[in-house]
């Protein structure tokens, strides 16, 4: 059984071409370390999201990889350049079958 | 002459409307000030916009469960309440209140709500759901100043918060007002002290990495001063809650908010 959260993804809907443009992705998530102890002090296993990954058209443009050490709903701001109109598509995959996307639709101009 | 005479009219007026001012002035020592503005740039921003800020995804949890149904024959909120937007505005700016002889939390009252009306169990105090019901609401008055006032139902309750906030506990032997209203705007360690205004719950604590309600701040500060904390839902957290509302009362919502 798949896991999966909600996420939300801001960036401007035009651009002109050659433009700048900034994308911000978080998601819902509560990137449990697995260095945390219950109060019984049983291990609390490690729950993170481990790669995110965003393609522009089909391009792969940005990834990273997340480690324990990131904080619970990750936010993540990078920048790219609006090169053509078209779709850019977000994903998120971690422990335990998680996985999450989102999309954002561009027109360059 | 009749220029002068509108003029001096118009200057009277003025005198007249600082001194109703300063007078109406909830706070006569000093000035009320959110702990907002205590806070970096980037903290501020998380806060103000939508798409930083982590609440959002409780307030939207909150929308799916505000049309929940537990079981076909049950309602769901939205059944009774309709469209939160209208319904719910203005609503978390009123609690705690006295209901049917019951002082309420904001929180009370939607356990109430399920356990009556909904005929589901109660959800627990931090829980992911009743902090996404509690974060929806209170989102309806943001902006909107806190009306708790002194009535005579919640007098009583009033006075009694009062007390919890002036009197000395645990092993270090601190009250609230010690450090919140004596020493508010000084320096505890590194950090600035807040005056302790409940104008941002649910708030989005980084420290705590979810959200979290007023009880668990106030349990916080308890454990701070090693004493034995109020139960989660007590009336005594009610009375505490109510005090602090009251105290913060024409303060502008800002739920949901991020803290450091």
């Amino acid at each position: 059984m798949s896991k999966t959260s909600r996420t939300s993804v801001t960036m401007p809907a035009q651009a002109k071409k050659g433009a700048i443009i900034e994308i911000r992705a978080i998601a819902q998530h509560d990137m449990e370390s697995g260095f945390r102890y219950t109060e019984g002090g049983k291990i609390i296993p490690r729950d993170i999201i481990r790669v995110f990954t965003c393609s522009y058209n089909n391009a792969e443009i940005f990834k990273a990889d997340f480690y324990p050490g990131i904080g619970a709903n990750p936010l993540i701001i990078f920048t790219t350049i609006a090169t053509e109109s078209g779709m850019l598509e977000f994903k998120w995959v971690g422990d335990d079958g998680y996985e999450a996307s989102n999309q954002a639709r561009i027109t360059v101009t | 002459m009749k220029k002068k005479a509108a003029l001096s009219a118009i200057f009277f007026l003025c005198a007249l409307l600082t001194t109703l001012c300063f007078a109406a002035s909830p706070m006569t020592s000093h000035q009320q000030q959110s702990s907002y503005e205590l806070m970096s740039a980037e903290n501020k921003a998380m806060q103000d916009d939508i798409s930083l800020n982590p609440a959002m995804f409780w307030v939207g949890d909150g929308e799916s469960l505000w049309q929940a149904k537990g079981s076909p024959n049950t309602k769901s909120c939205a059944s009774c309440h309709g469209d939160v937007k209208k319904s719910m505005r203005g609503v978390a700016t009123q609690f705690p209140k006295v209901i049917k002889g019951k002082l309420q939390t904001l929180e009370g009252q939607i356990n109430q709500c399920r356990e009556v009306r909904q005929e589901a169990p109660k959800l627990a105090y931090e829980s992911k759901d009743l902090l996404a019901l509690t974060a929806l609401i209170a989102l309806q008055s943001k902006g909107m100043p806190i009306s708790v006032k002194e009535t005579p139902t919640n007098k009583k309750d009033l006075k009694q918060g009062q007390e919890f906030f002036n009197q000395r506990m645990g092993q270090l032997n601190l009250s609230c007002a010690q450090c919140h209203e004596e020493r508010a705007g000084l320096r505890l360690g590194g950090s600035l002290i807040p005056q302790g205004h409940p104008n941002a719950y649910p708030i989005y604590r980084l420290e705590w990495q979810t959200l979290g309600s007023v009880q668990r701040r106030l349990r916080n500060c308890m454990s701070g001063v090693r004493a034995q904390q109020f139960e989660y839902g007590s009336s005594e957290m009610a009375q505490l809650e109510l005090y602090l509302m009251w105290r913060a009362r024409g303060m502008p919502m800002e739920s949901p908010g991020v803290r450091p």
